[in-house]
C-alpha cells in the first residue's frame, strides 16, 4: 500500500495544498508536484476531483484523494511506519484535534478571508474583531492541546499544527493589509512562539511562500475597489 | 477513558446531527444516558460547560470529557469502541478517505442545498432545485448498486446522510416541494427505505408527524417569500 507513485495537484500559494505537502514531507515521501496555472483548471484536476474541481488532489497509484484534511489523514494512515505520527494516538486527543481543525476552516478562516473582501471601514473593523476573538480561542486551544510541549501535537508537528500553520503566510498578508497584528507576544504569546517554531520546521520551511510574493498574489485575487 | 466509563449524550429530539450519534451508539450496542437539551429555548449550564465554543448539540461526554461536532463524535466512538461489532469506517486507508470525503460532501454541501431548495422563495426555487438535483445525482452515482454507501452494512456515509434518508421526506411534506422521488433517484430511494428500515436506526428516529408540524410552524408553507 505504501509503495506506488505519488502526485499532488496544487499551487504554491494554496493553504490547503500546503497541508498535503507538509504531511508528505513529514513522512519523507517523494512526489511529483503538478502546479495548476492560476485562472484555469487542468484536465487532470477536473478528472480527479469531478465533485469540487478544486485542489489539492493527491494521486496515489492512480487513485485520487481530495480535501486537504482528509489527504493528511490518508498520508498518516498509509505511511504509518514512516516519520512521526501526524494524528495524536489517543482517540480523545484525535477528536479534539479534529474539532479544532474544523473550527479553523469553518469559523476562523472564514472571518480572516472576510477581512480581504470587506466593503468599507466598518465591515473591516467588525471582521478584525471577530478574528481577534477567534484567535484568542486558538491560543487557549494551543495551551490545552500542547500540554506544555512545543506543538499542538506535542513534540512534533501534527494534524492540528498543519491545519492552522498552513495559514501563517496568508495570516501575515492579512495583517499587513489590515494594518493589524493578530499574533503578538502580548495577546497570543504561546501561538506567536509556536508560529515561529512551525515556520522553521524542516518540513515547512522550504514550502512556506514568501510573504511579498503572496501579498502580490493576494492583490490579484482580492482587488481593492478604486478611489 | 476506557469503554466502561459512563457515556452521556446531550441531544435534540429532532436533529439529524444529534441522531447520527445515537444511531452509532445503538449500532454498536453502547449504553448511554441521554439528556434532551432545549437548544432553542434555555441551554443548560451543562451544555454551555461541555460545548462552550459552539453551544450546540450533540455533545458526547465520556468519562467526564466532552466531544462536540457529530462526525467528530462518530469517529471518536469508532476509535474508542474498537472491539464491538459493526465497524462504521472501512479498514483500508483509501476506502476510509473516500468515506470521509463523501460524508463531508453531504455535511458541507448537500444538506444545506436540499434544505434551501425546499424553503426557497418562488423566485429562487429553480436555481436551488437545479443545485439540489446535481447533489442527489452525485450521490445516486456514488451509491451505485451497493446496499448502503458503506457497502453491505450501514457505514460512515450512511450515518452522515441520515437527513437524506429520513428528514428529507418530512421536509418535502412540510414544504410541499418534491425533490427526491423514486423515479428520479431510484437507488437513493431504495437506500432510504432500507436505511430507515434498519432496526437500530428505526429505534432512534424522531416521530414523523411531530417533525412535520414543527417544520411547518417554523418555516412556513414554502411558497411564501421571506
Amino acid at each position: 500500500m505504501a509503495s506506488g507513485e505519488v502526485k499532488l495537484i496544487g499551487s504554491w500559494a494554496s493553504v490547503f495544498v500546503m497541508r498535503a505537502r507538509i504531511a508528505l514531507h513529514l513522512k519523507f515521501i517523494s512526489y511529483e508536484f503538478l502546479q495548476e496555472t492560476y485562472g484555469s483548471k487542468s484536465e487532470l484536476l477536473l478528472k480527479s476531483n469531478p465533485v469540487h474541481k478544486k485542489m489539492p488532489v493527491l494521486i496515489h497509484s492512480d487513485k485520487p484523494v481530495c480535501e486537504s484534511n482528509i489527504i493528511v489523514q490518508y498520508i498518516d494512515d498509509v505511511w504509518n511506519s514512516s516519520g512521526p505520527s501526524i494524528l495524536p494516538s489517543h482517540p480523545y486527543d484525535r477528536a479534539i484535534a479534529r474539532f479544532w481543525a474544523a473550527y479553523i476552516d469553518d469559523k476562523w478562516f472564514i472571518s480572516l478571508r472576510s477581512i480581504l473582501t470587506a466593503q468599507g471601514e466598518e465591515e473591516t473593523k467588525a471582521f478584525i474583531a471577530q478574528v481577534e476573538e477567534r484567535t484568542e480561542l486558538l491560543e487557549k486551544a494551543f495551551i490545552d492541546c500542547s500540554k506544555g510541549k512545543l506543538f499542538f501535537n506535542g513534540d512534533h508537528i501534527g494534524y492540528l499544527d498543519i491545519a492552522l500553520g498552513s495559514f501563517l503566510g496568508w495570516l501575515r498578508v492579512v495583517e499587513l493589509d489590515a494594518n493589524h497584528k493578530f499574533l503578538d507576544e502580548t495577546k497570543t504569546p504561546s501561538l506567536t512562539k509556536w508560529a515561529e517554531r512551525f515556520c522553521n520546521d524542516p518540513a515547512v520551511k522550504p514550502i512556506m511562500p514568501e510573504i511579498t510574493k503572496l501579498a502580490e498574489f493576494a492583490r490579484k485575487l482580492f482587488p481593492k475597489p478604486q478611489g | 477513558m476506557n469503554q466502561e466509563e459512563q457515556v452521556k449524550l446531550f441531544g435534540l429530539w429532532g436533529s439529524p446531527f444529534s441522531k447520527r450519534v445515537e444511531m452509532v451508539l445503538k449500532l454498536k450496542g453502547i449504553p448511554y444516558d441521554y439528556i434532551e437539551e432545549d437548544v432553542y429555548g434555555n441551554k443548560s449550564p451543562m451544555l454551555l460547560k461541555y460545548n462552550p465554543i459552539h453551544k450546540k448539540v450533540p455533545v458526547l461526554v465520556h468519562g467526564g470529557k466532552s466531544i462536540a461536532e457529530s462526525l467528530v463524535i462518530v469517529e471518536y466512538i469508532e476509535e474508542t469502541w474498537k472491539t464491538t461489532s459493526h465497524a462504521i469506517l472501512p479498514q483500508d486507508p483509501y476506502e476510509r478517505a473516500m468515506a470521509r470525503f463523501w460524508a463531508k460532501y453531504v455535511d458541507d454541501k448537500v444538506m444545506l442545498t436540499l434544505w434551501k431548495a425546499c424553503w426557497a422563495p418562488e423566485t429562487e426555487r429553480e436555481k436551488e432545485m437545479k443545485e439540489a438535483y446535481e447533489c442527489l445525482k452525485c450521490l445516486e452515482k456514488e451509491l451505485g448498486d451497493k446496499s448502503f454507501f458503506g457497502g453491505e452494512t450501514i457505514g460512515f456515509v450512511d450515518i452522515a446522510a441520515d437527513f437524506i434518508g429520513y428528514w428529507l421526506g418530512i421536509v418535502q411534506e412540510a414544504s410541499g416541494v418534491t425533490i427526491m422521488t423514486a423515479d428520479k433517484f431510484p437507488k437513493l430511494h431504495r437506500w432510504s427505505e432500507d436505511f430507515v428500515g434498519n432496526n437500530f436506526i428505526k429505534e432512534v428516529l424522531p416521530p414523523k408527524q411531530k417533525l412535520v408540524a414543527v417544520f411547518k410552524a417554523q418555516f412556513g408553507g414554502g411558497a411564501t417569500s421571506k
